[in-house]
């Protein structure tokens, strides 16, 4: 397990609440405990994303502000 | 049955039977607290209305199923019929109306307080009891406010008070992001730190938090007094913050008695406080509250311009000491 895969979600310009569409339906494609980082704009993305994530039971490893939006690397349930 | 017609408007409306512009008709207005009922109520509701109405029910602005085109002739079939399952008749006029809520705590996500649960309860010992005028409250669980705390002649509105847990924090900054007041900044430890004055504690950094490094220490309710909508809305005084769960009935216990001893026949009890004075009120509530009253240094406090806007906070006469 020490190669961990980690997928990749590039949502920047994704509107609200589609970005936590498209989170939530690439998590359930895949399995417990892989890894995915989704990018993020600022603003309303960033406020309700991780608190969807959360609430569905996701862990939240790493928050990483970028020079344009953030990143978030979640740990699906 | 012709007893039950000489009966007035009034007399039917103390019952929750509405005239209709209809001669003859009513509109039976059913008692849901917090707009909450099972299912097997609202089938015999959709029953009564199509036995004896004509099969419409309209939704009342205060989460009331309203039975439409009910004979006179048939009230006691039908009050007794809804009766069988559970479903009682609610009340219009001059009294305690049927509490109002939102999901609160239990299922919706945003909620602070078990709203319905408060609303029930306090439908149960307070609903019908005679006031100057119509009496309205609601219990809103978070600072969204969608029951309209500030619009009710007494509302309590969930609050949560936040804390930080320094070891689990990663000074990510989503708390900061998250926290539309300006009420968060990141010290220079990277840590984020509170501005009581700015914080309306809604609890959205506790919600944005990954790594639950900010919690609830406390949840309690925000209580509103005097509001109304109508045709001369009147915005509530705000006049506690924090006051706990088993609080909520001694402060509405408090609020009814100070409004019939102070309040003039059909007048809101919004007026009689703008008549009498706020700190008549507040020093009637301060033994039930304590220090959960709010004074007029919380009040200068900038929350309350950016939660009432265009200067409706500047408008808010000075309180005194009580």
């Amino acid at each position: 397990m020490s190669e961990q895969r980690t997928e990749r979600l590039d949502l920047r310009g994704t509107p609200c609440p589609l970005n936590w569409v498209k989170t939530r339906l690439r998590l359930e494609a895949m399995g417990p405990g892989e890894r995915l980082e989704v990018i993020l704009d600022d603003g309303d993305a960033i406020q309700n994303v991780p608190r969807s994530v959360k609430s569905e039971g996701h862990r939240i490893l790493q928050v990483t502000p970028l020079e344009e939006g953030f990143s978030l690397l979640i740990e699906r349930a | 049955m012709a007893e039950k017609q000489a009966r007035s408007a009034e007399d039917l409306k103390a019952g929750g039977l509405i005239p209709q512009r209809q001669r003859g008709k009513i509109t039976v207005r059913c008692k849901a607290p917090g707009g909450r009922l099972t299912a097997e109520r609202l089938e015999r509701i959709a029953r009564v209305a199509r036995e004896y109405g004509q099969g419409v029910v309209h939704l009342s602005v205060r989460q009331s199923p309203e039975i439409l085109y009910v004979d006179l002739a048939d009230l006691g079939a039908v009050v007794r019929e809804l009766e069988e399952a559970g479903q009682e008749i609610a009340s219009c006029g001059k009294r305690f109306r049927v509490s109002t809520a939102c999901g609160g705590c239990e299922y919706n996500p945003n909620g602070w307080t078990d709203t319905p649960r408060l609303a029930e309860q306090a439908t149960d010992r307070f609903f019908g009891e005679e006031t100057p005028h119509k009496f309205k409250t609601c219990f809103t669980g978070c600072a969204i406010d969608c029951m309209r705390a500030r619009e009710m002649d007494l509302g309590f509105q969930g609050m949560v008070e936040p804390m930080l847990i320094p070891d689990k924090c990663t000074s990510c900054g989503l708390c900061v992001r998250a926290c539309q007041d300006d009420a968060l900044k990141l010290s220079q430890e990277g840590l984020p730190v509170r501005d009581l004055d700015r914080c309306i504690s809604c609890g959205d950094c506790i919600k944005a938090c990954p790594f639950d490094a900010m919690v609830a220490r406390r949840i309690g309710h925000a209580v509103y007094v005097g509001g109304k909508h109508g045709k001369h809305p009147h915005t509530a005084y705000p006049v506690a913050q924090f006051v706990t769960d088993e609080q909520v009935f001694p402060v509405i216990e408090a609020t009814l008695h100070w409004y019939r001893e102070h309040g003039r026949p059909a007048e809101r009890i919004g007026d009689t406080l703008d008549r009498v004075g706020i700190d008549s009120y507040r020093q009637a509530l301060r033994p039930v509250v304590g220090q959960a009253l709010l004074g007029a240094a919380d009040l200068a406090k900038p929350k309350w311009r950016r939660i009432f806007h265009r200067g409706v906070a500047d408008a808010f006469p000075r309180y005194g000491d009580v």
